[in-house]
């Protein structure tokens, strides 16, 4: 078990591979802040499972956010920002998506404020969540052609 | 085209389109209202109209070429931005900042916090019918305004915070501007408080509207005064302090009823909390001291340095041509805007220009309650609904 600065990051990977030792592929400590890497296949599971053991009790998803590590493969990482307003402690879980097949569960079943989160990822990267309930574009016009934050798409547009 | 359902054949319920271009929508938000007489079947906020592509042209400059950027987002809250962005990739750089700009900033962004607060009184006054009280709020936000003219020469876009300090020394004469502004709010807010708190058309209009309890809004990612207006005191400044809040003493103002006038009640607090603030950071800022920390190839090396050393004038110029880079990682900086919790997360590949800049802006995820805060209700109490989210497009769109 590495040493880690942050003792809240510590309880959550203990808790974690308490209850399922293959859930964490990585750890990665940067600048003070954690981030648990977990394998594409767990990543509802282990969301669940930081929101509902009660010693975790990440009640809110603060943020969800893709980068797009084009042209390596798998390209997308999805950053989900887990709070926990009784304990005050946060964490990073961090799951990879390949690019020939962007798709990966929906944590709106978790939290319903993922909603509009993921709806921004899917208009603007192009990855599709598995158990949305209202997956369409939302700051781009529907009949917008294309991911604009992905890589290859130019910063000027295409013409 | 957003559009809403409704069962072929039923002559029960009808659409109304609201916005985007609409008054009380503060800016282009269009809302589909299905409606059941006057009542509110469902609400389907459609929402880009402002997108702009920030977080994409971030990616295409140097981290110090977007700051201004940051600006145009929350345009009522960007010295709140800056910050964010400056202290996201202060972190990414692990650089430390001297206590005096440190100081210099929350003062700055609790003063920015007072007058997006009397915006927002002053249009939401307005909404409910109250004309009066956006003059009075608009003539004080005027003073603030003139504060940051004065330090950064700019009353909105100020850039003022910048990557490892503050752009400018403060100006002279700046404590009696601030002092001034000090001694005249607390009875400016009294006023408010007067026009509007026993007003018998003003409760009428915002208690008991857009209820919703806190386990629904914490779910929902909800987060500043409409979070702390239904009872739970959580406040970035407090739980996770970034540039040396922990060293001033003030008070999380909460409610219990969460609807719209304890989101009310919470912001007027707020204003006064902020005052608090800021004559605390007005007692620490020293007159001598540092606005910017010792970073060669980071940070502009001063005007004089630049004149005279030759290391100087190739740190500035290598600054301002190709940038510099952080180490490859990610981080992720919350702090407390006006509007709840604004965040800034960059991705660095160890270039000169960040890999990705994400901005978690509060009202884009505020905006998410709003459905359920106006089911049921009339098309009036949307108005209000709208109006205590209190939402910024510029930043909703991004």
């Amino acid at each position: 078990m590495p040493q880690l600065a942050d003792a809240n990051a510590s309880v959550v990977i203990e808790r974690l591979r308490a209850w399922n030792p293959g859930c964490i592929a990585q750890i990665i400590e940067y600048r003070g802040e954690t981030t648990i890497v977990v394998p594409h296949k767990l990543l509802l599971a282990v969301a669940k499972q930081c929101k509902e053991d009660p010693a975790l009790n990440f009640n809110q998803l603060s943020d969800a956010t893709c980068v797009d590590r084009f042209p390596n493969e798998p390209r997308f990482e999805l950053n989900y920002q887990l709070l926990s307003i009784p304990r005050l402690a946060r964490i990073r879980l961090r799951t990879s998506v390949s690019g020939q097949q962007p798709v990966i569960d929906s944590l709106e079943p978790l939290w319903p404020g993922a909603n509009w989160m993921e709806r921004e990822i899917f208009d603007l990267f192009g990855i599709r969540f598995e158990g949305h309930t209202d997956l369409r574009r939302i700051l781009l016009p529907d009949e917008f052609e294309g991911s604009p934050l992905r890589r290859d798409f130019p910063v000027e547009g295409k013409r | 085209m957003t559009t809403v359902e409704t069962a072929v054949g039923t002559t029960k319920t009808m659409v109304l389109n609201m916005g985007p271009q609409h008054p009380s929508t503060h800016g282009v938000l269009r809302v589909l209202l299905e409606l059941d007489g006057e009542n509110v079947v469902t609400a389907v906020p459609d929402l880009g109209y402002l997108h702009t592509g920030i977080e994409k042209s971030c990616e295409d400059k140097t981290y110090s070429q977007a700051i201004t950027l940051t600006d145009r987002m929350d345009y009522l809250n960007p010295l709140g931005n800056n910050l964010v962005y400056c202290l996201a990739v202060e972190k990414l750089l692990g650089l430390e900042i001297p206590k005096r700009a440190q100081y210099i900033r929350v003062m700055m962004v609790e003063l920015q916090r007072i007058s997006s607060h009397l915006v927002w009184l002053g249009t939401h006054a307005l909404d409910m019918g109250a004309m009066s009280v956006m003059l009075y709020c608009f003539r004080e936000r005027e003073e603030v305004l003139k504060i940051f003219e004065r330090f950064a020469g700019q009353r909105m876009m100020t850039s003022y915070i910048r990557i490892g300090g503050l752009a400018l020394e403060p100006p002279a004469g700046w404590r009696e501007m601030v002092k001034r502004f000090l001694a005249m709010m607390p009875a400016r807010i009294d006023e408010y408080e007067e026009l509007l708190t026993n007003n018998r058309i003003w409760q009428g209009r915002l208690k008991g509207v857009g209820r919703l309890p806190a386990e629904t809004l914490i779910a929902m990612s909800t987060t500043g005064p409409g979070l702390r207006a239904a009872g739970v005191a959580f406040d970035n400044r407090k739980a996770f302090p970034y540039s040396s809040y922990e060293e001033f003493e003030f008070n999380v103002p909460t409610r219990t009823e969460s609807d719209c006038f304890a989101r009310y009640l919470v912001r007027v607090q707020e204003m006064r909390e902020s005052l608090k603030i800021v004559r605390q950071a007005m007692d620490k800022i020293t007159d001598q001291g540092a606005i910017r920390s010792e970073a060669p190839g980071v940070v502009p090396p001063p005007r004089e340095k630049m004149k005279t050393e030759m290391e100087a004038l190739i740190y500035h110029f290598k600054i301002f041509t190709e940038g510099f880079s952080p180490p490859p990682g990610e981080v992720y900086v919350p702090v407390e805007s006006p509007r709840g919790e604004l965040g800034c997360f960059i991705a660095s590949d160890g270039s000169p220009k960040p890999l990705r800049v994400h901005f978690r802006g509060p009202s884009f995820v505020n905006l998410q309650a709003l459905p359920l805060m106006v089911k049921g209700q009339l098309i009036a109490d949307t108005v209000a609904s709208i109006g205590t989210i209190d939402i910024v497009l510029g930043e909703v769109d991004r």
